[in-house]
């Protein structure tokens, strides 16, 4: 029978496009389906923080060690969207003097470079630490942004003939006795790239193997074809600071809790994160609480943060697995380990294996032994090279350190187009040589070109736009910037897809803000809403309901 | 020693500007000074004087998609079915007008709209239309609600205004006549960047700059040039309007230049911060308190306070650390809502900073807001709860101070964002609050 593809992955997170970038540069036909936009799910929902090891030093040591080994790669495969900020193990006073001396030790067991320092020093290097830490481990934590990674996957897999496509939901997998064979799609506005207000089509997508990578909603797609999968969902929040208080991920150095990490990222700080069980990846309570425990929690590291201004607070979901029986009451005792799942050798069900748990630091470990177990099935002979290919934008690390003035725009704002494009800067921001290229977003210095060339990979969706370009994510979270980057889609899009656009972006950019509606935050969200309703007449736009509107009885100048 | 005047009004927005205003005209001989602290909320606003666009919703109501309210025709017929405790319920309709007049008086020409009592639709940036009171000269000839055809030009390197997408947008509102829009270079502008009063002063001076055929000799005035890039772009449209640039300091001047040059009546649309209307507004309140010799101290904040007897006896004002201490019979507090910083917040409560008057809200922060972005919005309605004398008043309902009024944004009870009421409260409330001001300081 002929396929449509020969590789069907279902799911756009890390795992997913990791994947599908493996088997696209091995010679393999993939094609990749997500139901939202790539980082949908828990990839763009996470913390950010690419682990050193670090953290699972004295727990679990063979974690600890990939970790390690894949931060030293993606430092250098995907040094535009990694950030070396360094990261510390601070010790407060009641934490224990035995755990400390355990986590260096497992640091240096497991080849993690750390070094211990005075509390004096490590003020030295982050001033806001409080004046009671006893001292700190360094190690090297990075940052790394999550959009820019996983989508720089998904373009070099499309490069090398994959087919990507997002708002393609699987609504269905095909199963004929003990084979699966493909899935059932449902297009939100079509197949292609996703345009508003178009109407959604259904796809049968055949293919010679499925891979199953949708992290928490793993085991929906196993129960379309009765196959059980008990993912154990964990939530997780993390709170958003409007400056970076902090340079260097800070972490507490004892065994294990919430609240325990502040991740510095691009323009900000962010605070996480809790650990909770969850029954529905889709529906759990986001609660108040939560958010003030980060705050708390967390200024007894860096006092600080008690009164400072937080733009947002969001919540991911861990995709957490173990193997029937294991029994693990708390899910902060459930391994970090990824599981393969073959339900063929598993179940019996032929044509799909499974993939669940893991982090997104060893994302391209797992899409490596995933892609040679697939390979393995298909009889394909080549080998892995994607911890030495560069990817997009980290080809050549020169033209990042070019003058920096040389798209005329102002140095800072060069800068960071540089730093999120980083070896496609040229390329996008030199198409428009002749073409006035003012910033869109002042918050993050996002500039026209690429808002295009965003625009060009992703269509009308502006948070695709969003997570490609950080357009709308600083302080002022869209209330300033989500009307002028729906102004770059006309003419390209007609004024009813820009209008419904807008309000999607204006809406989810509400979302993560009411979490933190207190202090400046609040002052800011009442500003927004003034804007767009008082200036804008956004909340009664009588374009929504154009017959309810008679011109002619209303003053019409003297 | 103390700085002693009649009336003391703190907070120089649209609401402390016209309580001075009023104070200073109902007591011609008391001394008005008027304290504040930084730029008013009128550099974010339009410069629209807005009375009441659309009924109010009840608090914490979600309001879904289709269900929208139609636009409020004439806002002054509606003032009388106010819930209690909205500040036009507070003063009462008849002042609302009175606050109008008196407002007209002082624009004079800056403004229109004065010669009926019905609403204007008036387009907006974001290319919807709204419903206003009063509108500046300026967007005279640019209503949606005129139905001659308009062509509306945007420049490349201003972001914030796309003109074909407005037009198009415009028609879509269901507006009664054909916009065209059309995006140029803006003559004279070099950097993508520049900000929106190098545009206008551009051409309020007139610059000399490229003309736009490139002609070898050839530098001249920008008005001129502007005009010329826009003419070739006309195709019979009787009316031109573009973003809310057209000069700082001679917005007329600039505009009958160009209507001249290009022959069609010319307009502006208002826009967002920083908005050039609104700092115009508030620089003819600021020469009319001048005018009516009402002392004006800014750049100072008022920090402090001391009461005796259910009076305040005195503010204490913040001049470069030194704290000056100032006394008058009758105080007006106009600072202004959560914008304006005359409402503050935390993670625990809602407060008023400088007299922590009290301010009615939820204990509960997640009961602050609902989920829909433009639902009924609790946190809009965040302020002061007044008496009938826009006194404010205490959580047992009494005066907090028998001298001390309340004006403008600070006030709580109304959404001015969705109500589209926010310079109309602020006028009315300002008037009512100082001329009661000035009645009682002697
Ligand atoms: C709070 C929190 C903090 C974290 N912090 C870190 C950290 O700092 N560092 C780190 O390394 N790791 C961190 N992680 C872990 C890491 O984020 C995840 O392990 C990783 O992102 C999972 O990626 P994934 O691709 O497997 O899953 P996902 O990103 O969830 O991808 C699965 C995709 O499948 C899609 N999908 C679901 N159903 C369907 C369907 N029916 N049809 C089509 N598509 C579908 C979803 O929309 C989703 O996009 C954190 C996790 C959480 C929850
Ligand atoms: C984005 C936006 C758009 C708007 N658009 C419109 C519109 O189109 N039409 C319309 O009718 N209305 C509009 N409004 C509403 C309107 O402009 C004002 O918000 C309203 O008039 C409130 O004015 P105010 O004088 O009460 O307060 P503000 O203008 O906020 O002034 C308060 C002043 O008090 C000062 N102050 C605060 N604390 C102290 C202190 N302790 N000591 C001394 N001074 C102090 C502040 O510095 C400030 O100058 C808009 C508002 C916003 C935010």
């Amino acid at each position: 029978m002929a396929h449509d593809t020969t590789v069907l992955v279902l799911g756009g997170g890390s795992t997913g496009c990791g994947i599908a970038r493996d088997l696209a540069i091995r010679g393999v036909d993939v094609t990749l389906v997500e139901r939202g936009n790539l980082t949908g799910g828990t990839t763009g929902r996470m913390h950010g923080l690419l682990h050193s090891g670090g953290r699972y030093a004295v727990s679990d040591q063979a974690s600890a060690t990939e970790c390690i080994e894949e931060n030293e790669i993606l430092r250098n495969i995907a040094s535009h969207c990694v950030e070396e900020t360094g990261g510390l193990f601070v010790q407060r006073p009641e934490d224990s003097d035995e755990y400390f001396r355990e986590k260096l030790a497992g640091c240096r067991d497991c080849g993690i470079p750390a070094t211990v320092l005075s509390g004096r020093e490590a003020r030295e290097i982050e001033p806001y630490l409080a004046e009671d830490v006893a001292r700190a481990i360094q190690v090297p934590d990075g940052a790394v942004d999550p959009f820019r990674l996983c989508v720089a996957n998904a373009l070099d897999a499309e490069r090398h003939g994959a087919r990507v496509e997002t708002h393609a939901e699987v609504i269905d997998l095909l199963r004929e006795g003990d084979d699966i064979y493909g899935v059932e799609v449902r297009h939100d506005s079509g197949p292609g790239k996703r345009t508003h207000a178009t109407p959604g089509t259904t796809e049968e997508i055949t293919a010679e193997y499925v891979v199953n990578a949708t992290g928490a909603w793993a085991g929906r797609i196993g129960a379309m074809a009765d196959l059980d999968i008990a993912v154990r969902p964990s939530k997780g929040v993390m709170t958003i600071m409007n400056v970076r208080q902090v340079d260097t991920v800070i972490n507490r150095c004892r065994p294990k809790g919430d609240a325990d990490i502040i991740v510095p990222h691009e323009t900000t700080a962010i605070l996480g994160t809790t650990d909770e069980e969850v029954d529905d990846p889709d529906d759990y309570p986001e609660e108040q609480w939560e958010v003030d425990q980060m705050i708390d929690t967390l200024a007894e590291l860096v006092p600080i943060i008690e009164d400072a201004r937080t733009i947002r607070s969001f919540w991911g979901v861990r995709p957490l697995y173990e193997p029937p029986g294991t029994g693990t009451q708390d899910p902060t005792d459930i391994t970090r380990d990824f599981f393969l799942l073959d339900h063929d050798e598993r179940d019996g069900v032929g044509g799909m294996s499974s993939i669940v748990g893991g982090k997104f630091t060893t994302y391209r470990a797992m899409a490596e032994e995933i892609a040679d177990h697939v390979c393995a099935k298909l009889g394909v002979d080549a080998r892995c090279v994607t911890a030495e290919e560069p990817l997009p934008g980290s080809e050549d690390i020169a033209v990042l350190e070019e003058g920096m003035d040389s798209f005329g725009l102002r140095s800072p704002i060069a800068r960071r187009s540089k730093q999120r494009l980083g070896s496609r800067a040229p390329d996008v921001l030199e198409t428009n040589e002749n073409e006035a290229n003012p910033v869109i977003c002042q918050c993050e210095g996002v500039t026209r070109a690429e808002i295009q060339d965003a625009v060009e990979q992703s269509g009308s969706d502006l948070n695709a736009v969003r997570i490609r370009t950080r357009a709308s994510m600083g302080n002022c979270q869209g209330g300033f910037c989500c009307q002028n980057m729906a102004n770059e889609l006309h003419p390209r899009y007609d004024e009813q897809t820009v209008r419904d656009a807008l309000d999607e972006l204006f809406q989810e950019r509400w979302k993560g803000q009411r979490h933190a509606l207190w202090g400046e935050q609040l002052s800011q969200a009442m500003l927004n809403y003034a804007l767009h309703a008082t200036t804008m007449n956004r909340d009664n736009d009588p374009a929504n309901a154009p017959a309810q509107v008679d011109y002619a009885q209303f003053d019409g100048g003297a | 020693m103390a700085i002693t005047d009649d009336v003391l009004v703190i907070g120089g927005g649209l609401a402390g500007a016209t309580a001075a205003l009023a104070a200073a005209e109902t007591a011609p001989d008391a001394r008005v000074r008027l304290v504040t602290a930084k730029q008013s909320t009128l550099r974010h606003a339009s410069g629209l004087i807005d009375v009441l666009g659309y009924a109010p919703g009840s608090e914490g109501q979600e309001q879904g998609q289709g269900q929208k309210q139609k636009p409020i025709v004439d806002p002054f017929a509606e003032l009388d079915t106010l819930p209690t405790g909205h500040p036009y319920e507070r003063v009462g309709g008849e002042a609302v007008r009175d606050a109008l007049e008196f407002f007209d008086d002082i624009a004079g020409d800056a403004y229109a709209g004065g010669h009926t009592d019905k609403n204007a639709l008036v387009p907006t940036h974001g290319g919807t239309v709204k419903p206003t009171a009063r509108y500046p000269a300026a967007t005279a000839d640019g209503l949606a609600s005129d139905d001659r055809d308009a062509l509306l030009v945007g420049f490349e390197t201003l972001p914030d205004f796309e003109a074909p997408l407005a037009a198009a947008h415009i028609e879509s509102a269901g507006a009664p006549f054909d916009a065209r829009g059309v995006t140029l270079s803006f003559p004279g502008i070099v950097r993508d960047d520049a900000k929106v009063t190098r545009y206008a002063h551009l051409l309020d001076r007139d610059e000399r700059v490229q003309s736009p055929g490139g002609s070898v000799n050839g530098e001249i005035g920008a008005r001129e040039a502007l005009a010329a890039a826009v003419e070739s772009h006309l195709e019979g449209e009787p009316r031109v309007g573009f973003p809310a640039i057209l000069g700082d300091d001679r917005p007329a001047a600039v505009r009958e230049s160009l209507a001249d040059a290009l022959g069609v009546d010319v307009f502006e649309i208002p826009m967002g911060p920083p908005s050039l209307p609104g700092l115009r507004l508030e620089d003819l309140l600021y020469a009319e308190l001048e005018d009516a010799g009402v002392r004006v101290t800014s750049g100072v904040p008022v920090v402090d306070y001391e009461a005796a007897d259910g009076r305040i006896d005195h503010v204490v004002v913040d001049r470069n650390g030194a704290e000056i201490p100032h006394e008058a019979a009758q105080y007006v507090l106009a600072t202004g809502g959560l914008v304006g910083k005359g409402i503050e917040s935390g993670r625990e409560r809602v407060s008023e900073p400088l007299f922590d008057c009290h301010v009615p809200h939820a204990s509960d922060r997640y009961n602050w807001f609902v989920d829909d972005v433009f639902g009924e919005q609790p946190y809009a309605r965040f302020g002061l709860a007044p008496d009938r004398e826009l006194r404010p008043l205490d959580s047992t309902d009494d005066p907090e101070f028998r001298n001390l009024r309340a004006a403008g944004a600070v006030l709580g009870g109304y959404d001015y964002a969705a109500e589209k009421s926010g310079a109309g409260v602020s006028l009315a409330t300002g008037y009512v609050a100082g001329t009661r001001a000035g009645e009682e300081s002697v």
